[in-house]
């Protein structure tokens, strides 16, 4: 046989060339004459140019090529279960996968809706098979992280929290910010929403934290489950990447539309810093028990994929568009998690309000601090006696961490724009939305509530852009009430009706575990509707002595 | 003492696994998702993946929509339809597609197909095509696929508005399932193509758009994409459209006329619509089966199907009935154009009766 004969080329035929089969797809579309397309959602955007295909794939190859990264996924799912993964796995890790899982679905399946919204904005159908493929891609993340949900919950010690989980991203102060986030990818604005905000912003920037960074992570827990779903999750996001980049490319070439992507770029990128950062900082730098000093911070992987990657690469090359980029805010991002601690000061929140969650919080060590010191110098000066409180007030009998006077630890207001609380107090700010007082975390999140989600936008009437509405202070919802009450209300309370699903500590033995007669006694209350009953001059001093922030006490 | 508490007895106080089973405590053992009601005695694994991740005010949404359109309309409003439910929630997709067994359909369907064409072309097939059936492949079939593609591109709009994740992962699927078949016979004539010298791949598309043969289909097709109601939309495709037209162009003229035209691909590659259609036609009817049986909503949602379906009835018999002279064309006829729209006929009225809808006259007979 010649060293050359393979069998490709005895079976090899003649074939048409994938840009070409690329070209006759989008040719299916035509324009309607007959009756006038459905209306769809509306933008302020103008898209007179034909977004052109990156990707160049077809149907054909793309559902084979997807069934065959199911089936790594699957086999490995069953290889780590053969190989005994939850054995070592590390629970904190794992209780941390409780809110993060029930958060990420709904938005997953958010961007595949969102694909009906940009579908018929653009002319032409050249980018119909990329919007195609993200949409039965997104239908893919959302169902294939029910499926790993439900896998943790089969196989992990305390399936308490995962067995509730769609009803607890319903009504968790925690996942309340995950809903800011899928919300964001399909209300209002289509292009602001389903391209801006989704495909350039948070699929292009923040996936990179969320889907490569936190992986790794989970892979020094022991969890070689969660990598295993999410960088095969992550290799759908090019994908998206690609038509994010094309649609923004048709519509960055009419100057008229420079105004409102400035104001999109500028939102998107200060609402996914807000949320991402919160919660996936958390998870990496509070969900882990690997204290390498060699791993990268969660700020220096902020770095490597935001700053570098998103920032340098690709948002800096519009400014040869004539786009003025938000640089500031970029910096500001880089302060917030390098000098104000936004990451440990949401870590902290989250623990504060543990006994309303759905998932264990243990408290951060000695080996623990080391790492945080190293990282970032004057950690444990502020945040060392925290942790010290909460190892000491995990046992039932102690007052609940949230109540106790004796820590120093003084309640956040929350962000009416990322709804993650003011956590970082020298940037807390107010101001009043048609007639309203409502409080922000930063500069960044008052302007999104008072001038981008606004029918005008610096003079230009913007009728498509979305409005913020609902009960978006969660702690409103249980004013008043006492904390068992609510926790009641919520469902975080185990079979047995008593004992709560949230726990301080990872000890799995009964007489360790708070019930709700451990919590009973305490009222929650609604910070903003305290701070609205105050007089011009009262509220000025409440602000001044909110920005002073507080001190924890020493723990002994 | 059971054997997850025996095992316990004997672990040490401190416990080192994080496997199931390693302690016993409350809640341990609680490994079901336990906030929807199952529609059988367990859940079912779609159920698993699907119930809830699209979350409603009136079950879990504490905070409700937190985003809304300028209008006031929230990221989901049970308005975008005129039909309406006492339980949007109960409707369960009876193809119970996920993720995966999406993928493993859809993979296998394009294996199928891409091996049926490619060894058709090697053994020379294509050539042995009869002639007057290769102008019928390149300018009806090729006409026809943009009638999928706007089937396809009118449920993926559709797909958005649905009040529930399971009415809208099965409008997705039913999407993705059309937009597949647009392609694949959009590629499969491209590649056929290869093989005949003169046939023109654009010629399709110039009938779809001009020849008086497809203008029928072509206004049916645009009624169903221009449709404000994404339940109309659903309703127009799988209910009137498929039946009428779609089945009657694929079941009673290609697959049955294509082997006496020395043509043995064209019916696998159509088959595959037919076994999408039986699928989404499953879904479509147990939707609007439930909506029409509402407690208390299913006079409304009848007399509205019912208003939906004369609409659609009428554009579709007129797409089918502007299609008879393609049964015309092939030289060895095997298929009466009679035959096929009675058969369609009595499809449509199968369906119509499984939902509790009333026959347009014009179907009736």
């Amino acid at each position: 046989m010649s060293a050359s004969l393979t069998l490709n080329k005895i079976t090899a035929q003649k074939g048409i060339s994938i840009a070409e089969a690329a070209n006759r797809v989008a040719d299916l579309g035509w324009t309607p004459s007959y009756v006038q397309e459905a209306m769809t959602f509306p933008t302020d955007y103008k898209i007179s140019k034909t977004p052109r295909d990156p990707m160049k794939q077809v149907l054909r190859s793309y559902f084979p090529m997807q069934e065959e990264k199911d089936n790594r996924v699957y086999g490995a799912l069953d290889a780590a279960l053969r190989g005994d993964m939850f054995r070592n796995v590390e629970p904190r890790w794992v209780e941390w996968m409780k809110l993060f899982l029930a958060i990420i679905p709904f938005p997953e399946i958010s961007a595949a809706r969102s694909m009906a919204m940009v579908g018929r904005l653009a002319p032409g159908e050249e980018l119909r098979t990329g919007f195609t493929m993200q949409m039965v891609d997104e239908f893919r993340h959302s169902t294939i992280q029910m499926n790993l949900k439900k896998w943790y919950m089969e196989n992990y010690i305390d399936p308490a929290g995962f067995d509730i989980t769609e009803a607890a991203f319903g009504k968790c102060y925690a996942t309340t910010i995950g809903r800011q986030f899928a919300e964001g990818f399909l209300t209002g604005d289509a292009v602001t929403a389903a391209n801006v905000y989704l495909t350039v912003v948070a699929e292009t920037a923040f996936t990179n934290t969320l889907f490569v960074a936190m992986p790794s992570e989970a892979a020094r827990n022991g969890d070689y489950a969660l990598p295993t779903v999410f960088l095969s999750v992550q290799s759908d996001e090019s994908r998206h990447i690609g038509n994010g980049h094309s649609m923004l490319m048709a519509m960055i070439n009419d100057p008229s539309n420079h105004q409102l992507l400035e104001r999109d770029l500028k939102y998107a990128f200060w609402q996914n810093h807000a949320i991402v950062d919160a919660a996936i900082g958390t998870f990496i730098e509070y969900g882990t028990t690997n204290r390498d000093k060699n791993k990268e911070s969660y700020a220096e992987l902020w770095h490597r994929w935001i700053y570098e990657d998103y920032y340098r690469t690709y948002m800096l090359p519009l400014e040869k568009y004539g786009i003025k980029i938000h640089h500031d805010d970029v910096a500001a991002a880089w302060d917030r998690i390098v000098k104000k601690n936004y990451v440990h000061k949401t870590a902290q929140f989250f623990t504060v309000g543990w006994s309303v969650n759905f998932w264990r919080i243990e408290a951060q060590t000695e080996k623990d601090f080391e790492w945080f010191e190293h990282k970032y110098p004057g950690w444990y000066a502020e945040f060392g006696d925290f942790w010290k409180w909460h190892a000491k007030l995990s046992v039932p009998g102690e007052t609940n961490i949230l109540f106790n006077s004796d820590v120093g630890y003084s309640y956040p207001h929350r962000c009416w724009s990322c709804m993650v609380p003011c956590l970082i107090r020298e940037d807390f700010v107010c101001d009043e939305v048609d007639g309203k007082l409502y409080t922000y975390c930063s500069e960044g999140c008052r302007w999104t509530h008072k001038v981008a989600f606004a029918a005008e936008y610096e003079g230009r009437a913007t009728p498509a852009m979305g409005r913020f509405s609902g009960r978006r202070e969660w702690e409103d919802c249980y004013h008043g009430w006492d904390v068992a009450d609510a926790i009641k209300d919520l469902g975080f309370v185990r079979p047995d009706g008593k004992t709560l699903i949230a726990q301080p500590h990872l000890r799995f033995d009964e007489k360790d575990m708070w019930t709700l007669d451990h919590v009973r006694g305490h009222q929650l209350g609604s910070p903003l509707r305290g701070f609205r009953a105050l007089s011009p001059i009262e509220r000025e001093v409440a602000i001044a002595d909110y920005r002073k922030g507080f001190k924890i006490n020493p723990c002994h | 003492m059971s054997a997850q508490a025996s095992r316990a007895a004997a672990k040490p106080a401190i416990v080192k696994s994080g496997a199931a089973g390693s302690a016993v405590f409350p809640g341990s053992d609680s490994r079901k998702y336990n906030y929807f009601e199952p529609k059988g005695r367990k859940a079912t694994h779609y159920e698993d993946m699907t119930v809830d991740v699209q979350p409603d005010p009136e079950r879990y949404l504490l905070q409700d929509w937190i985003i809304s359109f300028p209008d006031g309309t929230p990221t989901y409003s049970k308005d975008w339809t005129a039909a309406k439910s006492s339980n949007w929630h109960k409707f369960r997709a009876v193809d119970q597609e996920w993720e995966r067994t999406h993928y493993q359909r859809q993979s296998t369907i394009c294996g199928m197909v891409q091996n049926t064409i490619e060894n058709g072309r090697r053994s020379g097939a294509p050539a042995r095509f009869d002639a007057a059936w290769v102008k019928i492949l390149q300018n009806h079939l090729g006409a026809y696929k943009h009638a999928e593609f706007g089937l396809g591109t009118s449920t993926m709009q559709a797909q958005r508005y649905g009040y529930t994740q399971m009415v809208n992962n099965a409008i997705l699927t039913n999407s993705s399932y059309k937009l597949r078949f647009a392609q694949d016979i959009t590629l499969y004539l491209s590649e056929i193509g290869l093989d005949l010298p003169g046939f023109d791949i654009a010629a399709g598309k110039q009938h779809w758009l001009e020849d008086p043969i497809w203008q029928g289909v072509r206004k049916s097709i645009e009624s169903i994409m221009g449709s404000n109601d994404y339940l109309e939309q659903y309703f127009a495709t799988n209910v009137v459209f498929e039946p009428l037209v779609g089945e009657l162009f694929r079941s009673g003229f290609l697959m049955q006329a294509a082997s006496a035209q020395n043509d043995f691909i064209t019916p696998a590659v159509v088959s595959a619509a037919e076994a999408d259609y039986e699928r989404n036609l499953a879904n479509t009817v147990e939707l609007f089966h439930i909506l029409g049986e509402d407690p208390t909503h299913g006079g409304h949602n009848i007399a509205l199907f019912n208003k939906w379906l004369v609409k659609h009835a009428d554009l579709a018999l007129d797409a089918s009935n502007h299609l008879q002279p393609i049964w015309s064309q092939p030289r060895v006829k095997v298929a009466t154009f009679a035959d096929a729209l009675a058969h369609a006929k009595n499809r449509i009225k199968g369906i119509a009766s499984e939902l509790g809808l009333k026959l347009p006259a014009n179907l009736a007979s």
